[in-house]
């Protein structure tokens, strides 16, 4: 496990300096360290928070979108008819709920089908662990620059503290 | 007044401005108007110019940004009035061109007939609130709101064009759109 102050600390490490999204439980310790340090943006839903990340970008930030994955489906033309078709990368920091078909049933049917959803979509994504996060981070910052398009780390429960 | 009109009245009041444009007839009559470097066309994503010009404005105090609105856009994402109010950035101008239909696709109507957008604006937040529905009131209005703090409200009632619009689609690319409109941010003003 990870702490909240420690994956906030390599986001920064790792270039990213926007954060905005909608919250989810497993996110928590993440969120709260954000809104101490202050800058975080609470936004109303998940594909307005693609759309100020949009904007982010432009602006000159590496913006990070945080959500849960029901968010994901809240913000597939955002991602498809902005980000992708723009060329304006967002890094999607997306919990996923229904991980391994354990959860409750709202979360089954889109924790099912996230890693599906984000290849059509043609967002490459990795999934994070404890270990591997430093890595990940590092892979998404590279891959967000190299392709201009957004990136999303799948965070499954037990990974965040 | 149609949208024609309404921005051949605001389009010459721009300066340095970095104007968000929503999608539809809203970015195809401006860009046919006056296409400049620091225009955005929104061609998809209905409802989100407003989040995309907060994102710039947050991100650049120092640059007045303007969005240029649609009353369909604006209902598909009352969430964001609720956000600008909230992080209150004095150098955003939110107009809107209200011609209470969805343009693009054949007029059908929207529910701004029944709904004051304004009045919606004024309780979230916006410092400044303003609904006009002449050319006279709109160019008074617009020179106030263009050189004094917002976050401000500009709603401008305009008819709808009964004739589909013979006008032409935005000619660049997304990328070089987005491209052009990040240079532009990055010109000092």
């Amino acid at each position: 496990m990870i702490t909240g102050a420690d994956f906030l600390r390599l986001l920064l490490e790792s270039g990213f300096d926007f954060f905005t999204g909608v919250p989810c439980s497993l996110v928590k310790s993440l969120i709260a360290t954000l809104e101490e340090r202050g800058g975080y943006i609470p936004e109303t839903r998940e594909d307005a928070a693609v759309g100020l990340a949009a904007g982010a970008y432009m602006a000159g930030k590496q913006p990070v979108v945080i959500m849960q994955n029901s968010g994901l489906g809240v913000c597939l033309n955002a991602l498809a008819s902005l980000s992708r078709i723009y060329h304006l990368p967002c890094l999607l920091l997306t919990t996923w709920r229904g991980y391994q078909g354990k959860d409750a049933p709202e979360h089954l049917i889109m924790g099912d089908i996230s890693p599906t959803l984000l290849e059509t979509l043609g967002v490459p994504h990795r999934v994070l662990s404890a270990a591997t996060v430093q890595d990940s981070l590092r892979w998404a910052g590279e891959t967000l620059k190299q392709s201009n398009q957004p990136v999303a780390l799948l965070l499954p429960p037990g990974v965040l503290q | 007044m149609n949208l024609a009109e309404a921005l051949t009245v605001v389009v010459p009041l721009l300066r340095d401005e970095l104007v968000v444009h929503a999608n539809g007839f809203i970015s195809r009559e401006s860009f046919n108007l006056n296409d400049r470097p620091g225009n955005f066309y929104m061609i998809g994503s209905m409802g989100l110019a407003s989040s995309i010009a907060l994102g710039v404005a947050l991100n650049r105090p120092d640059r007045r940004v303007v969005i240029f609105d649609g009353d369909g856009n604006v209902l598909m994402n009352l969430g964001s009035l609720a956000l600008i109010s909230a992080t209150q950035p004095a150098n955003l101008v939110h107009i809107v061109f209200d011609n209470e239909v969805y343009g693009s696709t054949g007029n059908q109507r929207t529910i701004s007939a029944q709904v004051a957008l304004e009045e919606i604006a004024r309780a979230s937040g916006y410092q400044r609130v303003q609904r006009v529905d002449t050319a006279a009131a709109l160019r008074s209005a617009a020179q106030e709101f263009l050189t004094n703090p917002g976050p401000s409200f500009l709603l401008i009632k305009i008819e709808p064009d009964r004739e589909e619009r013979k006008i032409g689609r935005i000619t660049h690319e997304p990328p070089q759109i987005a491209a052009r409109f990040t240079a532009a941010i990055r010109t000092e003003g």
